[in-house]
């Protein structure tokens, strides 16, 4: 991207970060090594690979749950190998929404309580603005007859759909998305994927996608492939190109 | 969801509501358990209050005697001769040697409520050719009747006593047939006598004292007994009575007086009372403990079977702090719960059992004593218990690695 613009801080950047992990001291194994990785805003990315190249460990890294074991990772363009995990908690809540591949609601939870939920945990206290913002999410992704229903009689699809909702309910600058679909049949899939689209259209929010179908991939705007813990491709998909411009 | 509660307090119930078959075992086990222990404190309670008032209805909490008399043999010149045996003198009835100005001195001190002065020995008392030995306890009514309510214990007439009224106990009464108004006889050792109206006639609850006391105007016995102007003992009545043993040591060491409290004097009682403590104590503990670790158990399967879910939390930005609040929280309202539920289980079968529960002759078999006080407690220490208990499982659910918890 050649902008002579000074841009504002991109919304993640990776300086040669690596990760290992203890396997019995002193043997350690490194699953990444020095990986360079920018996201900027409103960006769509798939992250594809092969089954234990690294991409979970990279998702995990990403999404703060996990600490490089070296390199800088910055958020927004603030560093954080240097937070605690109190600041770190608080940063993930706030800026990183997660849509793991199995919904993973929170079953003792109705609908639109689990999307309310990243507020709920972030605020202390429920209020009127939350359950709004909840309703709006949960109709926007047609669930607003299921809102007040608990989550287990839901369908698969239908759930996915309420994950990416709970997910988008702190309105993220990034939203990591570990196989959405993987678990759905083609319509529910391509329905869920178009919500993310869309919401990535609208609100600029920036989405990293892990996924093995080819037919998703394809559908993102750039592709970044991992094998044996290195970048080995970070391409624009040419295919999408003109449509997302 | 209720705006006034936390998220902690939000998940903490719903987690528990939607595992309702493990939370519903767990708190009925701490309702037994806290039932058990509401029920068997009541009972001990009910029934030490009532031997101490018992023991207190004919008794002060500290009586002053004049100190016993001793044998001090002469020595001196000749130091090769000493005596083997040196004979213990027999006690006479004697007066406290300036009792009024010890009484006045007693009354200053704040501990004390009530000083009454009385005049006691043995006599016999006699009706037509039947005599029975009794103890005269001869007394000031407006001070000693502060100390050993007799008007309250009274089966007939009055206890205004004047200097020929005499109130007896009620087997004693039987066993000489008398009854109000009769004339009574009362012989001193000495041989000095006197013949008493009998206006009052008492139970104190107690058949040796109802069988073997007799109470007369101050004046009387002194007459009776030898002793004008004196007083054989000073009895004491204080604000504490379990401190009756520490100021009754005070009194003796400030005033050469010897001082005998009501607890050295029923220390076999005391005994008893201290062994139900004790044993109370012990069950209490164990109860406590066993109903600790239920709560621990089911909240340790808890955070194993909700480690996705937790993951999922701690993803979402909730923090340690909030995750380890969710499961104490668990705990405490278990055991709050449980707690309630025990001390209305604990309450209700008193009532059933003293209702039920009879001696042969249909008095109660227990005295029914509802401390509300008990069931605060037990709440109090129920809601500990379980927070304490929850710690464990509540630390691992805190310290739960999102990244390992959500791939399970």
């Amino acid at each position: 991207m050649a902008d002579p613009v000074p841009l504002p801080a991109p919304v993640l950047r990776l300086d040669a970060v690596t990760k290992s992990f203890a396997i019995g001291t002193p043997v350690e194994v490194e699953v990444l090594h020095g990986l360079d990785l920018t996201l900027e805003r409103g960006e769509f990315v798939a992250l594809i690979g092969p089954s234990g190249s690294g991409k979970s460990t990279l998702l995990n890294l990403i999404g703060l749950l996990d600490r490089p074991t070296s390199g800088r990772l910055a958020l927004l363009g603030a560093e954080t190998t240097t937070l605690d995990d109190r600041d770190l908690t608080r940063l993930r809540g706030r800026s990183i929404g997660f849509v793991f591949q199995y919904h993973h609601l929170i079953s003792a939870f109705s609908a639109e309580e689990n999307v309310a939920m990243p507020m709920l945990v972030d605020r202390g206290f429920p209020d009127d603005e939350m359950r709004a913002r909840a309703r709006e999410l949960l109709d926007r992704f047609r669930l607003a007859p299921w809102a007040g229903q608990a989550v287990t009689r839901l369908s698969g699809g239908q759930q996915q759909r309420v994950a990416i909702a709970r997910a988008l309910a702190m309105d993220p600058a990034l939203v990591l998305a570990d196989e959405p679909t993987g678990n759905l049949d083609t319509k529910s899939s391509d329905l869920a994927f178009d919500l993310m689209r869309e919401i990535n259209r609208e609100r600029g929010t920036t989405f990293l996608i892990v996924t093995h179908d080819p037919r998703l991939a394809r559908r993102c705007d750039r592709i970044v492939e991992v094998i044996d813990g290195r970048i080995t491709s970070d391409r624009p998909n040419a295919a999408r190109e003109g449509e997302s411009a | 969801m209720r705006r006034w509660l936390p998220f902690e307090w939000i998940a903490a119930i719903r987690f528990l509501v939607e595992g309702r078959m493990q939370s519903l075992f767990i708190v009925a086990g701490v309702t037994i358990g806290v039932g058990v222990i509401v029920f068997m404190s009541a009972i001990l309670t009910g029934m030490t209050t009532n031997m101490m008032r018992r023991i207190l209805n004919s008794q002060a909490h500290i009586e002053l005697v004049p100190a016993d008399e001793v044998a001090r043999p002469l020595r001196g010149g000749d130091p090769v001769i000493t005596l083997t045996t040196v004979q213990r003198p027999t006690q006479r009835v004697k007066s406290i040697d300036q009792w009024q100005s010890l009484r006045e001195v007693l009354a200053r001190n704040p501990e004390v409520t009530h000083v009454a002065p009385i005049v006691s020995g043995s006599a016999l008392a006699a009706r037509g050719s039947a005599s029975r030995s009794v103890t005269v306890v001869a007394c000031e009514p407006e001070t000693y009747f502060e100390i050993v309510d007799l008007p309250g214990n009274l089966l007939e007439g009055h206890a205004r006593l004047a200097s020929d009224g005499v109130v007896i106990g009620t087997d004693l009464a039987r066993e000489l047939g008398v009854t109000l108004g009769d004339k009574l006889r009362l012989t001193s050792a000495t041989g000095a006598g006197v013949t008493q109206t009998i206006i009052g006639i008492f139970d104190l609850g107690n058949r040796g004292v109802n069988m073997r006391n007799v109470y007369v105007a101050l004046r009387t016995g002194q007459a009776l007994l030898g002793l004008i102007g004196g007083a054989t003992a000073l009895e004491v009545t204080l604000t504490d009575v379990y401190a009756a043993q520490e100021v009754a040591e005070f009194i003796q060491t400030a005033t050469g007086i010897e001082a005998d409290s009501w607890i050295k004097t029923n220390a076999q009682f005391f005994t008893v009372m201290k062994t139900q403590f004790t044993s109370n104590t012990a069950i209490r503990v164990l109860v406590a403990l066993s109903v600790a670790f239920g709560i621990a158990s089911v909240l340790v399967v808890s955070v194993v079977q909700r480690s996705k879910e937790i993951g999922i939390l701690r993803a979402m930005g909730a923090r340690r702090g909030q995750i380890l609040r969710i499961f104490l929280i668990q705990g405490g309202v278990l055991g709050l719960v449980g707690s309630l539920f025990g001390s209305a289980m604990g309450m209700a079968s008193l009532v059933a059992f003293h209702a039920l529960l009879r001696n042969a002759d249909g008095s109660e078999f227990f005295p029914l004593v509802l401390d509300w006080t008990l069931p605060a407690w037990s709440a109090a220490l129920a809601t500990a218990t379980g927070i304490l208990a929850a710690m464990t499982p509540a630390l691992r659910a805190a310290r739960l690695d999102p990244v390992v918890a959500i791939r399970g």
